[in-house]
């Protein structure tokens, strides 16, 4: 049941900030960078009418030591940028990957490399988000069409980024960011809302930082709370005192990528439309997704079995899913605003990588239906 | 404050030593004047964050038996910042070098004084890159050697207190490794002060730069803080104008601090009035 004033008509950059909120957001640093501007002038707006804290910061560096700062004293953070800026922030980005410390970046994607196409839509971002920032590393990005799971994964991003005590990218585009479309804000309690998972260990009982539970999680203690301990960049020990010993180096590395990429089906989120007899898969995200739903619709009224696999989970990428999703098909065309970035992860899934094929666009121009149908028609031999 | 005799191992991390620092390093001179200024200010140690960035001197944040935050190069200001505005009650220090405050850090340094946030930034200035042996740095002035100036440096300095003074600082001072009693109780006033607060301390690299610029040794170059400098105003200047000057060169407590100011902000929020 919803009600009337549940209802917004908004951009896909507000419905990410409803989301936030939703989720508690109650520290948001920021830099302002087009196409993501909106979310952080939603936010000054809304963070002190409910007493949380907004600072537009001096660069996009700034922005993204802030928001590690104020999560690790026990807020839920937030920072909004698009290519350019998350460039810059890819440094501290990593440093919150090795210090275990949950935040949620959005990054809205524009035209690149370099200033590139700041108004217009591109999906090029992909695989900076998996190996922006050097070293190995996990990372988890999720992505969404429409504005309604725009709130959804939003909500998800924080819920992760506490569970796994890591950074999440929310990885959207400028069509979706700038975007009007309506929103039905979910009741408190409707969709789930992970909080911090804090430590039992008492005042003046040591407290380690970095030792994992029974069940792989790392309880958290409020930075400048009851517990005293050091937090680094540098490979650490349970303390989280510096410590290069082989044997510590190699666990901590294991631990940082093994926590999330054996995790892969749980974080996995996607969406199926018309897949049970697709003989044509059509594998999407973001706003290409909908061109592609847009185009199977289509082609089923003129009975040809294709089906959208649409991903909202990025990375880790769900390669044993999109396997079996695409373990029928004669084709599989990945519908995506790049060069070929998510692509290569189909054919790395699939039994036959001969059969997958890219439909893209890269002119900052929406990808639209017909530019899919293009594609479709040269695989099933029917010309252009 | 606080009467009871000062005893370092109340506030070091023993397990973290030996230091990392070489022999003759100032750095230790000012970690001991600042527990000590610590110690004296009765300060709880569960109140106090320190951050800090990369360098020989960031590594004084491990060393501390505090709440201690060890960042990436130049950032710690942007982190503290964090903390700091989430945690407004909690006392925020950080010690930086004269390359990781002011070449890669410089631009954080002067937009955490433009805010006036209530931080305490101590600048360790050796004049040089110790951690990666002997670069020369924003801080070491013309005609010096280092391992990137093999024919001597062209590149002008900064006056730390100058620019500290000009992005904002509501507090600024300078005191140097030979004049430690000096720098505690200026590091007691600047922790105290409510705002922006940047305390320059010379301190001497005996390894690089005393090295590469022929300065001498450890006690040298100490005795060289004694002769090169005088306290602000001193009848010496007239003579040598050329000294340098320690002491404090502002202390405005009129100046709003940022995180009081951002509650303004909640309170005018919460009533509806954006």
């Amino acid at each position: 049941m919803t009600h009337k004033n549940n209802i917004r008509f908004v951009q896909g950059n507000e419905a990410c900030v409803e989301g936030a909120l939703y989720a508690g957001l109650n520290f948001f640093a920021g830099y302002p960078i087009t196409p993501s501007t909106e979310i952080m002038e939603h936010l000054a707006q809304r963070l002190p009418q409910q007493g949380g804290k907004f600072i537009q910061m001096e660069d996009e560096i700034a922005s993204m030591g802030a928001i590690i700062g104020a999560s690790l004293t026990g807020n839920k953070v937030m920072t909004a940028t698009s290519g350019p800026g998350f460039s810059l922030k890819q440094e501290a980005l990593g440093y919150a990957c090795m210090a275990e410390i949950p935040c949620v970046i959005a990054n809205v994607q524009r035209g690149g490399p370099s200033t590139g196409n700041p108004t217009h839509v591109s999906q090029g971002d992909v695989n900076q988000v998996r190996w922006g920032t050097h070293g190995d590393h996990a990372i988890i990005a999720l992505t969404a069409s429409n504005h309604q799971d725009v709130f959804k994964i939003t909500v998800e991003a924080f819920n992760l980024a506490e569970t796994y005590r890591t950074p999440v990218v929310i990885l959207l585009d400028e069509a979706i960011g700038h975007m009007r479309e309506r929103l039905v804000l979910p009741e408190p309690g409707e969709l789930p809302v992970v909080d911090r998972l804090r430590t039992s260990v008492g005042k003046d009982v040591d407290y380690h930082p970095y030792l994992p539970r029974e069940d792989g999680r790392l309880p958290m203690s409020d930075f400048g709370g009851k517990h005293r301990y050091n937090v680094t960049g540098l490979f650490h020990d349970m303390w989280g005192f510096p410590n290069n010993d082989p044997a510590v180096v190699n666990g901590l590395l294991h631990h940082l990528v093994d926590k999330i990429e054996n995790s892969v089906n749980d974080i996995a989120m996607y969406k199926e439309y018309w897949m049970e007899d697709a003989e044509y898969v059509l594998v999407s995200f973001g706003s290409s997704a909908r061109s592609a739903i847009h185009l199977a619709q289509n082609r089923r009224a003129r009975g040809v079995k294709i089906g959208v696999l649409e991903l909202q989970t990025l990375w880790p990428f769900p390669t044993d899913i999109v396997r079996e999703k695409c373990a029928n098909a004669k084709a599989v065309i990945v519908v995506e605003m790049n060069m070929g970035q998510v692509v290569t992860q189909v054919k790395n899934a699939v039994e036959n990588p001969n059969n997958v094929f890219l439909a893209n666009r890269i002119d900052g121009q929406l990808i639209s239906p017909s530019d899919i149908k293009t594609v479709l028609r040269m695989i099933q031999g029917k010309g252009v | 404050m606080n009467d009871t005799p000062f005893d370092f191992k109340n506030y070091v991390r023993a397990r973290f030593f030996p230091h990392m620092w070489c022999p003759g390093c100032g750095h230790g001179i000012v970690l001991g004047s600042l527990l000590r200024a610590i110690h004296e200010l009765g300060l709880s140690k569960n109140e106090i964050v320190m951050t800090s960035g990369i360098g020989c001197s960031s590594r004084i944040s491990g060393y501390v038996d505090f709440h201690s935050l060890h960042t990436i190069h130049g950032r710690a200001l942007t982190f503290a910042t964090g903390v700091k505005l989430s945690r407004p009650h909690l006392k925020a220090i950080v010690p930086m070098g004269d390359g990781d405050a002011l070449a890669i850090g410089g631009n954080h340094f002067i937009h955490a004084a433009r805010r006036n946030i209530d931080i305490t930034a101590i600048v360790m200035n050796n004049r040089i890159y110790g951690m990666t042996g002997g670069q020369f740095s924003p801080l070491s002035g013309t005609g010096k050697k280092a391992t990137t100036a093999p024919y001597s440096t062209i590149d002008n300095n900064f006056d730390i207190v100058d620019l500290a003074k000009s992005a904002g600082a509501s507090f600024v001072a300078r005191s140097t490794v030979f004049h430690a009693t000096e720098a505690k109780n200026i590091l007691k006033k600047a922790i105290q002060h409510k705002g922006f607060s940047v305390v320059e301390i010379q301190t001497q690299c005996p390894t690089y730069y005393g090295r590469k610029n022929k300065e001498g040794d450890a006690a040298q170059m100490m005795e060289g803080y004694n002769t090169n400098t005088t306290r602000i105003g001193s009848k010496k200047l007239e003579k040598n104008p050329n000294l340098i000057q320690r002491g404090i060169f502002v202390e405005d407590t009129d100046k709003p601090e940022y995180c009081e100011a951002y509650d303004q902000i909640i309170t005018t929020a919460m009533k509806g009035n954006a």
